[in-house]
Formats: structure tokens, sequence, C-alpha cells
């Protein structure tokens, strides 16, 4: 699960290193605010993501602690 | 509100408040996390022992955040079309301060591997606390010292990345140290949930 996390944020961060060519006009425009805006998305999928696994985790623990009592 | 306009940057300056915040966290986070793991060796509590590890491991999820929000900003700042020698990511990847950030990232794996991987619980908590010192005095030269010296596009060769009076000004410190409290906190929070979520899982596992 955790290597997925870090997978995935990495993955999304390549993908915009590589496609940089493609859509650079866009990023580039505009004195580069988009960038600032990929920036943000990058660190709320992260954080989003991490909170997710977190709770899966403690719904898991729930259930466990359920079973034992 | 208004930003100084630098050349290549641009607007993209305001990445400070996310990209720079981010390494500030985790630098923080690693701090604490080493303060814990002294605690630890000093008085076999295996309560600082569970908060150092968790600590580490949010200042890790920090380190890749800003990793990747830093590749996305160097592919449209450093990274230039027009000038073959810097036109694609990987021509800009081999640069010092990546290099060193991706080495003490992948210490601090190596310390969550390590910690792992052992069965017993005091022998775990011993050995990971002085990894982790280890991992932490290797963050010295592989973040703060050989990207110094060394020729970087990345701003702070002469002195603090972010710090110098010549990237930014009065204006953008004034959002910039709240954002790092901000989100140095936001990471004390989590790390806060993780300490709780640990010890009740600890306590279901004896009884």
């Amino acid at each position: 699960m955790i290597k997925r996390f870090f997978l995935s944020i990495f993955l999304i961060s390549c993908s915009y290193a590589l496609l940089a060519q493609s859509f650079g006009d866009n990023m580039r425009g505009n004195g580069k605010i988009y960038v600032v805006v990929a920036v943000l998305v990058t660190i709320f999928i992260g954080i989003i993501l991490y909170l997710i696994r977190l709770d899966r985790k403690i719904t898991k623990l729930e259930k466990e602690t359920k079973i034992n009592h | 509100m208004n930003v100084p306009q630098r050349e290549v940057i641009q607007e993209s300056i305001r990445n400070l408040y996310f990209h720079v915040c981010m390494w500030f966290s985790m630098m923080i986070l690693f701090t604490v996390s080493v303060v814990n793991a002294v605690k630890y060796l000093r008085n076999n509590d295996l309560t600082y022992d569970i908060l150092s590890r968790q600590y580490a491991v949010v200042g890790i999820v920090f380190g890749i955040l800003g990793y990747s929000t830093g590749m996305i900003w160097a592919s449209f700042t450093w990274a230039d079309p027009n000038n073959p020698a810097s036109a694609s990511f990987a021509s800009i990847a081999k640069d010092p301060k990546l290099i060193g950030a991706a080495i003490a990232l992948l210490i601090y794996f190596a310390y969550l591997v390590l910690r792992d991987s052992i069965e017993d619980i005091d022998k775990k908590a011993r050995i990971s606390s002085v990894y982790n010192i280890f991992a932490f005095a290797l963050l010295f030269p592989s973040i703060w010292i050989i990207p110094r010296i060394l020729e970087s596009l990345h701003p702070g060769g002469q002195g603090n990345p972010a710090l110098n009076p010549q990237d930014i000004d009065a204006r953008m410190r004034m959002v910039f140290y709240p954002a790092v409290v901000g989100w140095t906190l936001l990471g004390v929070w989590i790390v806060s949930l993780k300490v709780r979520m640990k010890k009740l899982k600890e306590k279901t596992f004896y009884r």
C-alpha cells in the first residue's frame, strides 16, 4: 500500500515532467502561474491519498478490536 | 499580493509557499524524529520510539512531495525547449541538489526497511534509533553542504535557498514564514493521528 502511494505521487509528477513539452505552452504562459497550480494539486492529492490510507488502517483496526471484544 | 518579478520563474515564485515549505517541514519533522530517537536511547521508553518512527515517516512523505513539486517546477523553469543543452527533464536531473536530496530520502527509506525487518520490539527500537541518528547526520552533507559547494541550477548556492534577499522580499516573507509553520503543524497533526493509532494497535496486540 505504501509502495502504491509513493509510486502514484512519483508517477503524477513524472507525467508532468515528461509532458512538459507537449502542454508546455500553457504552463509557460500567463507568467507560469499554472506551474503553481500543478504543484498545489500534487501536494493536495498527495496529502489526501496519505490520509485515505490512514483512514483505511484505522477502519481495519476498528474491525479487529470489535472481533476481540 | 504582489511578488517580486524574477526573470525565469516569473509568477511561479509563489511555489515558495509550497515546494520550499515541504522541505522546511521535512527538516523540522526529521529533527523532532532524531530528538525522540535520542530520548528513547536515554530512557528506554517505547513511546519515544513510536514518536520517532512516525515523525520520520511523515517527514519522508513531505520529502517526496517536495521532490515531486520540485520536478514539476524545474521542468518549466530550468528546462528550456529552445536550449538543446537543457531541453528535457533528463538533462537537468543530474543537478547536485536533486541527487543530494534523493540520497537523503533513500537513507530514510532504508530506515523504514531496517526497522520493519527486525522482529524483536526492543532490538527494533534500539537499532532504528541509532540508525535514525546516523540518517540525520547524513542529512547535513547530502542536503546542506554538498549542494552549496557544487555548482547548481537550484537557488541558494551562495547562501540559504529561499531566504536570500535576492530571491524573495519582505512581502513574501510575510506569507512564507506562517506557511512553514502551517505545513509543519499539518505534519504534526498527521503524526499525532498515527501515534494514537499505533498506541491503540499495541494495546490490542498485548491484550
